[in-house]
């Protein structure tokens, strides 16, 4: 399908998109959000950019594959659970760091988080992959 | 705290199997090495089990019913065992059998996926849980049985796809309902729960609705149309996977919800399962008598044998119990065994049908014996194991005073061997049709994973007796839920 | 409400059984999407839509008698995120079915070979 307005909206809105999904994704734990919903977005900006440039081309503008993005961020949402052993706790028991304490940047990151990067880049990675193997004529 | 690792393994090994998926050597033994560990590890568990009790496992030290219990007593033990023996034998099986794409295009992180989502299925001690295991243990199966994409795989799949998933809306729709009642969700806390309830508390809705999602993925009577319609269409490696464990998880969990949750009623579920049972036996094995496809006689041969395993959970007795445990664990190998064994076929001439097939046995006796093994262990010949399953499950039906249930499965028998001995007569007795040749190559992986299955399915039946006090051991603990339900509560 | 839900699950039910039962295979996507969202909505429902009730502390009086049961809506969240997976991989394989046979039509589902 050949649509300037496509090809324009797509290239300016899949950087937009990618940044969005990682806001959505950092208040995932405390507001909607989260490593579901910002791994679609993630997926969403690459497929757009498909839909408007076709799949080959888009293959060639990134630098990863689907399916190495997926296996990166199952790999991820194992990690997530090993710190508890390090700690001598049970696998999967949350592990909570501040950084910035009581300053403006306050930032409190944990084992859920990871957790939630590894949904992110797998959810993306797999619907990336199906839409793929849709689009590609 | 080593009870993730069933869970964990896979997951580590499907990962590093999909970043290397293109290195088809890598693959291959890297896949061979993988499940040879997932194997010596759940042997481990099962002796430690053996020795220390049920283990349990509160993940992220969320305490029991809050959280998600990963729980493991003997059966789920016995289960992780086979299961995790008859991936290690597809694994060697694989790369002499699947053709290079398909082995390329994900093969085998797809079968660890499987394996993690069987392994999951079988350790969970929470409802939703499971569910979501089954969801992983279906993609995967989904994923490998369209793997490749002809035609009629895709046939196949469709209609796979669909009913498993109809399956899988009830069982949420059933956790649903039942969560709505109880307000938890783990296993053991709910069978608590329901032993303080009054006795006509109405949650028959969803123990149905639970029964019907099992029976439709364990391939139940008149929910079993979908088995024969689609195991027959991918590479008979993946069929052979799909066929000693996807029903047998359905069967597992149904003897663990059995246990755990009727706890009303029970007298109309054991005529309820008993019916079905006799049913699935004698329909099952008579649709396959009329079939002329190796896979599809063997496909309809794993419902009518689903039957006996859910005549033991019918039965309900130790005795019963355990000889259904047994038969569930000899039938994952022999089924296993006689459709990699039909792959032996394939490979010497070339099709499954029993009219275009003949001479094999003068073509190669080894192929002619891995097949009778099996073949003869399914229809219960002395002393291979599937002769000690159905006798102590005929056992324990007399001696529970069930004789109808328990004349079906000895016709049922004889009528399993009429199907074996066509097989054999067709395929390795009879003389080579015209135009048929038999000269194909087998390939050696292919022959030594066979050949392991087929002395594992002898050595079974050698000992039978060690075997059997473990299933009665297991049987023990599913008879009597109790031990189970403390184990997870922690009082 | 509660009325209005159940009615609306049975409404889902049915336009979902009756998707699945049309000739047309991509009709029958619908039908499992139709029949996924009456499944969550019906454990919307069955979890209790009723405020006041936190999961596990039935009964609450207070500051927390007011707030609803998250559990349901946590499982629901797994339900759909699971189901998006399977009707992803489901239009794929539709999508292959139609490129290779040519037709949307289910009685070339039972052609036999």
């Amino acid at each position: 399908m050949e649509s300037v307005l496509l090809k324009i909206a797509a290239s300016h809105m899949r950087p937009l998109l990618i940044v969005l999904s990682v806001v959505v994704l950092y208040r995932g734990h405390n507001e909607p959000g989260g490593g579901f919903i910002g791994g679609l977005m993630l997926g969403s900006a690459f497929i757009l950019y498909a839909m408007a440039y076709g799949v080959k081309k888009t293959q060639k503008s990134i630098f990863f594959d689907p399916v190495n993005l997926t296996g990166l961020g199952l790999l991820i949402a194992l990690a997530s659970g090993l710190p508890a052993i390090l700690m001598g706790e049970i696998f999967m028991t949350g592990q909570w760091i501040t950084l910035f304490s009581n300053t403006f940047f306050e930032l409190k990151l944990g084992t859920p988080l990871l957790f939630d990067v590894g949904v992110y880049f797998t959810v993306a990675g797999m619907l990336m992959l199906v839409m793929f193997s849709i689009l590609e004529e | 705290m080593t009870l993730i690792l069933p869970i964990i393994l896979p997951l580590l090994f499907m990962v590093v199997l999909m970043f290397t998926r293109r290195s088809l050597l890598f693959q291959q033994f890297f896949g061979i090495f993988a499940s040879v560990l997932l194997l010596l590890f759940s042997i481990w568990l099962l002796t430690d089990i053996l020795k220390n009790g049920i283990m349990v496992m509160q993940t992220g030290s969320w305490v029991a019913p809050f959280g998600i219990t990963l729980v493991a007593d003997l059966l789920s033990s016995i289960m992780l065992v086979t299961t995790s023996f008859v991936g290690m034998i597809v694994m060697i099986y694989s790369p002499g059998f699947i053709d290079k794409e398909r082995q390329t295009a994900g093969y085998y992180p797809l079968v660890f996926g499987l394996l993690m989502g069987v392994n999951g299925a079988f350790i969970t001690g929470d409802i939703f849980n499971l569910y979501v295991w089954y969801e992983v243990m279906l993609t995967s199966s989904f994923v490998l049985i369209a793997l490749g994409g002809s035609a009629e795989q895709l046939r196949g799949s469709i209609k796979y796809v669909t009913i498993n998933f109809v399956a899988s809306i009830f069982f949420v729709a059933a956790i649903g309902i039942l969560y709505g009642k109880a307000g938890t969700l783990n296993m053991a806390d709910l069978a608590a729960k329901m032993q303080t309830w009054e006795a006509n508390t109405p949650i028959n809705s969803a123990l149905m609705l639970f029964f019907v999602a099992f029976s439709i993925k364990s391939a139940l009577v008149p929910f079993f149309f979908w088995l024969p319609a689609s195991y027959h269409t991918p590479p008979i490696a993946i069929t052979a996977l799909f066929a000693g464990t996807l029903t047998k998880v359905g069967v597992y969990t149904m003897f663990r919800f059995y246990s755990l949750f009727v706890v009303f009623d029970e007298q109309f579920w054991k005529i309820f399962i008993l019916t079905l049972a006799g049913l699935t036996m004698l329909i099952g094995v008579l649709m396959a008598a009329s079939q002329f496809d190796i896979r599809k006689i063997l496909s309809f041969h794993i419902i009518s044998q689903v039957g006996y395993m859910i005549m033991g959970l019918g039965i309900f007795t130790v005795a019963g119990v355990a000889g259904a445990i047994f038969f569930t664990v000899h039938n994952m190998l022999s089924k296993t065994n006689t459709f990699l064994a039909a792959g032996l076929v394939y490979q010497k001439s070339g099709g499954y049908d029993l009219k275009y097939l003949g001479g094999l046995y003068k073509a190669s006796p080894v192929l002619a014996v891995l097949f009778f093994i099996p073949a003869l262990s399914l229809a219960g010949i002395p002393p291979l194991p599937g002769f000690f399953g159905k006798f102590f499950l005929i056992k324990g039906g007399f001696e529970a005073s069930e004789y109808i249930i328990t004349a079906i499965a000895i016709i049922t028998g004889l009528f399993t061997l009429f199907s074996m001995v066509k097989i054999w007569n067709e395929a390795y007795w009879k003389k080579v049709p015209e135009g048929v040749s038999v000269s194909g190559k087998v390939h050696p992986s292919t022959l030594i994973a066979t050949a392991i299955l087929a002395g594992s399915v002898v050595l079974m039946g050698i000992f039978a007796g060690p075997v059997i006090d473990v299933c009665l051991q297991a049987a023990e603990q599913i008879v009597d839920p109790h031990m189970y339900i403390s184990a997870v509560l922690g009082r | 409400m509660l009325f209005l839900l159940a009615i609306l699950v049975g409404i889902l039910y049915g336009a979902a059984v009756y998707m699945l039962l049309r000739r047309n295979i991509f009709k029958l996507i619908l039908g499992l999407i139709f029949l996924g969202h009456a499944t969550n909505l019906l454990i919307f429902v069955a979890g209790g839509l009723t405020s006041g009730q936190p999961s596990f502390l039935r009964g609450l009086t207070g500051e927390t008698a007011g707030m609803a049961d998250p559990l349901p809506q946590a499982l629901i969240l797994t339900a759909i995120v699971i189901g998006l997976g399977v009707t992803a991989f489901a239009l794929t394989l539709v999508y292959r079915f139609y490129k290779v046979t040519k037709t949307v039509d289910f009685d070339q589902l039972s052609e036999n070979e």
